[in-house]
């Protein structure tokens, strides 16, 4: 099998769906230029038509995004940065999220925002927030972040299929790593989780620039005896409980790792619900991993204090494994 | 103009390019982290306004800051630091090339996202007015910035308030690697002053005294209660749109050719320079003696970022809660 980067994957995944789909269009700040490169080069096939770059107006771009795809396009807006959806928030919140069900269904707004999301870069408090519990928050937004170079091509072309609003969230620190990508077209359905480690001791949760985290952290866990289980969420919202609930269900112990912050974050949202559905499987209080509540600092050195890392992983992991087994009556 | 003031912008210029040329080759050599946006080529802009402005005064800066804090007479010392991201950098290490902040002197931070610091700006002005002082507030941003909407929503609650914000437009021709040419379809930035009700100024903003001449009377107009303005200084980046950019790339081009051309016979610094020695206002070994303070002062600032600590987990959580 072809072995791709992950942006090579996104440049496959663009590529794909704009020769698939004539209403699939490119638009943002620097697209042909491709400041990230996942979709450098796709002007000269594409043309200036459907690959459109734009002023720096996220606003103005996400919203004009929006009512494109309302009216029978199929747009991905390339925003850059997930701190700049920030800028785009009221179109996305207020007529993404809601355009369809406050219209009665007279509409679809199949739009797909691409953006690079996260930290670990040195990139500063402005560049470097994981912005997703934002968009998990609000209705009717799907919301993807894939980690590896395969699933990035598939579930990419899933999102920009898919008749709903979606978030879909790259990683700067993932764009070099390279994985199996095969040439054949495939799609990864949207909200399904993909095991990336089975284990029987211990399951972790988590998605994105997570996922490698987390398959560290089994590593050194599996040196201690210790076989942890890795679930690649794949897709924030809708997520796949049922893997995971079915996975809680075999070890008994969870552990959700994300990268935004503790307070209404990823891992919030997902413990609360192991918590409420597996609670009559859990040996040990669910366990949450995620970036200390503060701006993303500049320094390196404060940043990946920040941000969860491997060490974060394997001491939580021990905090649910130390828990003795209840007494069965 | 008096020689003194024209040497008080000449060595904030001199200062700006001296200390950037010297981030440039500490990038390069991958001592620095994160991204880096130079000021070179733009100088003139930063120094003219500034060099016009009260130590009270406020300025809001860009992505492309250094420049401005330099021109309103920031520390180089603690601008390196936070540069290399270390505990003595002016934001601890916590902010870094895009978020350098000096209160102390009226500079109310850089701002990764372009536009972002224009209403903070606006809230500064208002805030003087409101207080009864008579403080003026400057924010800097690019052509690129122009055309986000906190600049439409700023410009118009700036002049329906007659608040004391001058807002200096660094028409650099690119926002990152699009040409302004592309996204907007006027040639003058400065047009968009009408829309508003409010002066807009063109000025060549590779001449220092244009830009100060500029400054000054949109200061003095906004001291007198009258108002905003917008000034649009049509300059040149010399360098990219960001450091090490040759990088990722990949050998595509986006620089005219005339651009190039443009700028080359474009230098502020050169400029200036010229004028000065033309006009024999101050002795050659003066201006070389002052380079050379300002060689050894980047060099001392090199030092002092190398030597300061890096920040720890005391830092980490420090400046949290008010
Ligand atoms: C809201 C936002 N959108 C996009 C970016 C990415 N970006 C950084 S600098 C830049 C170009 C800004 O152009 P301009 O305002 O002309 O300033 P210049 O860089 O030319 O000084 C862009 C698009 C950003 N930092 N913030
Ligand atoms: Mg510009």
């Amino acid at each position: 099998m072809p072995r791709k980067t992950y942006i090579a994957a996104i440049q496959a995944a663009l590529a794909e769906e704009l020769r698939h789909d004539p209403s699939v269009i490119l638009i943002g700040e620097d697209v042909r230029i491709g400041v990230f490169a996942g979709t450098r080069g796709l002007h000269a096939e594409f043309g200036d038509a459907r690959i459109i770059d734009t002023p720096i107006s996220e606003l103005g771009v996400a919203g004009a995004g929006i009512g494109a795809a309302a009216t029978g396009l199929r747009p991905v807006v390339d925003l850059m940065f997930g701190t700049f959806l920030y800028l785009a928030f009221d179109q996305i919140a207020n007529q993404a999220a809601a355009m369809r069900y406050m219209f009665g269904g007279q509409t679809k707004v199949p739009v797909t925002f691409m953006v690079q999301n996260g930290g670990g870069i040195g990139a500063g408090p402005h560049h470097s927030q994981a912005v997703h519990p934002f968009f998990m928050h609000l209705p009717l937004i799907k919301v993807v972040m894939p980690s590896t170079p395969y699933d990035v091509k598939g579930l990419l072309k899933a999102a920009i299929r898919d008749d709903n609003p979606v978030i879909f969230l790259n990683h700067l620190s993932l764009g070099g790593q390279r994985g199996d990508v095969p040439d054949d077209e495939y799609l990864i359905p949207l909200g399904k989780a993909d095991i990336k480690r089975a284990g029987r001791d211990v399951t972790i949760v988590c998605a994105g620039l997570m996922v490698h985290h987390a398959l560290k952290a089994a590593t050194k866990l599996a040196a201690q005896g210790i076989e942890a289980e890795v679930i690649d969420l794949r897709t924030l919202k809708p997520w796949d409980e049922e893997t995971v609930l079915a996975s809680v269900a075999r070890t008994g112990r969870c552990v959700v790792v994300d990268e935004s912050y503790p307070v209404c974050g990823g891992a919030s949202e997902w413990a609360a619900c192991i918590s409420e559905k597996a609670w009559d499987h859990l040996t040990a209080p669910v366990q949450r991993v995620s970036s200390a509540h503060v701006p993303i600092p500049f320094s390196p050195v404060l940043e990946k204090m920040v941000i969860p890392q491997p060490a974060n992983i394997v001491a939580a992991v021990h905090r649910v494994v130390a828990q003795p087994e209840p007494e069965r009556i | 103009m008096e020689t003194d003031k024209l040497l008080d912008i000449y060595t904030r210029i001199l200062r700006i390019r001296r200390f950037e040329e010297e981030v440039g080759k500490l990038f390069a050599q991958g001592q620095l982290p994160g991204f880096v946006h130079l000021y070179i080529g733009e100088e003139a802009v930063g120094a003219g306004v500034c060099a016009a402005l009260r130590d009270d005064d406020y300025i809001v800066s860009t992505h492309r800051g250094h420049g401005h804090v330099l021109a309103k007479g920031g520390d180089m010392n603690r601008m390196m630091a936070e540069l290399f991201g270390k505990r003595d950098g002016y934001c601890k290490g916590k902010g870094g090339s895009m978020h350098i902040a000096d209160f102390s002197i009226g500079m109310l931070g850089a701002c990764g996202i372009v536009g972002g610091g224009i209403p903070v700006a606006v809230g500064a002005a208002l805030s003087a007015k409101t207080r009864g002082a008579d403080q003026v507030a400057v924010t800097f941003f690019g052509d690129g910035a122009a055309n986000e909407g906190s600049f439409h929503e700023s410009l118009n609650l700036a002049s329906a308030l007659k608040l004391p914000v001058i807002f200096v437009c660094e028409n650099n021709q690119y926002g990152e690697f699009t040409p302004a040419t592309s996204a907007m379809n006027i040639k003058d930035i400065a047009l968009r002053a009408q829309g508003y009700g409010i002066p807009g100024v063109i000025v060549d903003g590779t001449d220092a005294i244009a830009m100060y001449d500029a400054a000054q009377e949109a200061v003095a107009r906004a001291r007198r209660g009258e108002g905003p303005t917008l000034i649009e200084a049509k300059t040149h980046r010399r360098g990219g749109h960001a450091e090490g950019e040759d990088a990722f790339l990949a050998g595509q081009q986006y620089l005219l050719p005339e651009e190039r051309d443009a700028m080359r016979r474009n230098d502020p610094l050169l400029k200036l320079h010229d004028y000065i020695v033309e006009r024999k206002l101050v002795a050659l070994e003066t201006l070389e003696m002052l380079d050379q303070e300002i060689g050894q002062a980047v060099a001392d600032a090199v030092a002092f970022a190398r030597a300061s600590e890096e920040p720890d987990e005391t830092i980490l959580f420090a400046d949290r809660w008010a």
